[in-house]
């Protein structure tokens, strides 16, 4: 299972809050999902998820999913043919 | 701890809900319960706490496996006959899950080992097949306030209780003292249909696992009681006793002791 968290807080982004993100090219679902869940839970209120994917599937499912449990979707966008990027904000611990 | 990737795959239901998650599943893991019983209550609930990844589950059990457990004891089998249980369900509840250490306990709980036992657990289950072990087993777990989930069966009907030590009532609570030994069903009489162990088992390993999570509410001051004939749950109120010898307020039990064991015993 290809996964990537890491860290990326650049000037900007320090100003904005932390920032991680999760690269979850490569999986299907409900794994897209449950690595995007594990990556929040090891998050602050307020701090910001960027996740990247590749299933389709997912980019309905996974801003439906946040949002049953409490956390706030910035932002859904398609970034490629078949790459999408969504941004999620942790509101609920 | 990180979870590996077979892990993420294995636990991913549990994770997924809202209720359990990463962190519960954590919990979970690094959850000890201690089992009375490897038969039919035992067996099905172990099977359960193993495959939900609680990491350490003790099993206490003196029998070894035969023949005719195997119409509802589900972690035995054909090819374990002979070897005591504790034996054959650790490698059943070890093969489902690695994750899982199961700890062999042969032998019988008495009034002097139970306690240094269960020191060791966060909590016992009890699927007991016989009246001294029950109230033996209750009397030590209200002694030192360590949660208990208790089940019983026999023929078509089973029930579960859940008993947090002062704060809901126990097992004397409901029943004060065992029977005779003369009241309690025969052998002969005391069949059981194989599956409902299971029905039961599964309900106090979901006990189990509720008490685990912090979530939901337990079967505190309450009893509950399946029929399997009827098809039918009954929840019954059952308040704490004031007056009760050993969570009472002025108990009369403050020591542990043995009961006789001249009860038939069919598990």
């Amino acid at each position: 299972m290809p996964e990537k968290v890491s860290d990326s807080r650049g000037k900007k982004e320090e100003m904005a809050g932390k920032k991680k993100n999760l690269d979850i090219r490569g999986l299907v679902c409900p794994y897209t999902f449950v690595k995007a869940k594990l990556a929040i839970e090891d998050m602050e209120l307020g701090e910001v998820l960027e996740i990247v994917l590749d299933y389709p599937e997912a980019v309905h499912n996974i801003p439906k999913s946040m949002q049953d449990h409490g956390q706030k979707v910035l932002k859904v966008e398609q970034t490629g043919i078949k790459e999408w990027v969504i941004i999620v904000r942790k509101e609920k611990d | 701890m990180e979870f590996s990737d077979a892990q993420i795959q294995r636990y991913s239901r549990h994770i997924i809900l809202p209720e359990v998650g990463g962190k519960g599943q954590k919990k979970l893991l690094g959850a000890k319960v201690l089992l009375v019983g490897a038969g039919g209550l035992g067996c099905p609930a172990g099977y359960y706490l193993a495959a939900a990844g609680v990491g350490t589950i003790g099993l206490v059990d003196d029998d070894v496996v035969e023949l005719s457990n195997l119409q509802r004891q589900i972690a035995h089998s054909t090819g374990t006959i002979g070897m005591p249980k504790v034996e054959s369900a650790k490698r059943t509840f070890e093969s489902l899950n690695p994750d899982v250490k199961v700890v062999p306990l042969k032998g019988r709980l008495n009034k002097d080992n139970i306690t240094g036992i269960i020191e060791e657990y966060d909590l016992v289950i009890d699927g007991s097949d016989n009246f001294p072990t029950r109230y033996l087993v209750n009397d030590a777990c209200v002694l030192s306030r360590k949660p208990l989930v208790s089940g019983a069966i026999l023929r078509f009907e089973g029930q579960v209780t859940t008993l947090i030590p002062h704060e809901g009532h126990c097992y004397r609570c409901l029943f004060e003292a065992p029977p005779p030994p003369g009241l309690v069903p025969s052998c002969q009489e005391a069949g059981v249909l194989g599956v409902l162990p299971g029905v039961i088992g599964a309900l106090e390993a979901t006990e189990a696992l509720k008490i685990i999570l912090g979530q939901g509410e337990p079967l505190k001051n309450a009893l509950l009681i399946y029929n399997a004939l009827s098809a039918s749950f009954r929840k019954v109120k059952v308040p704490r006793n004031p007056n009760c010898p050993v969570c009472g307020d002025n108990p009369t039990i403050t020591e542990l002791k043995d009961y006789d064991a001249g009860y038939c015993q069919m598990g």
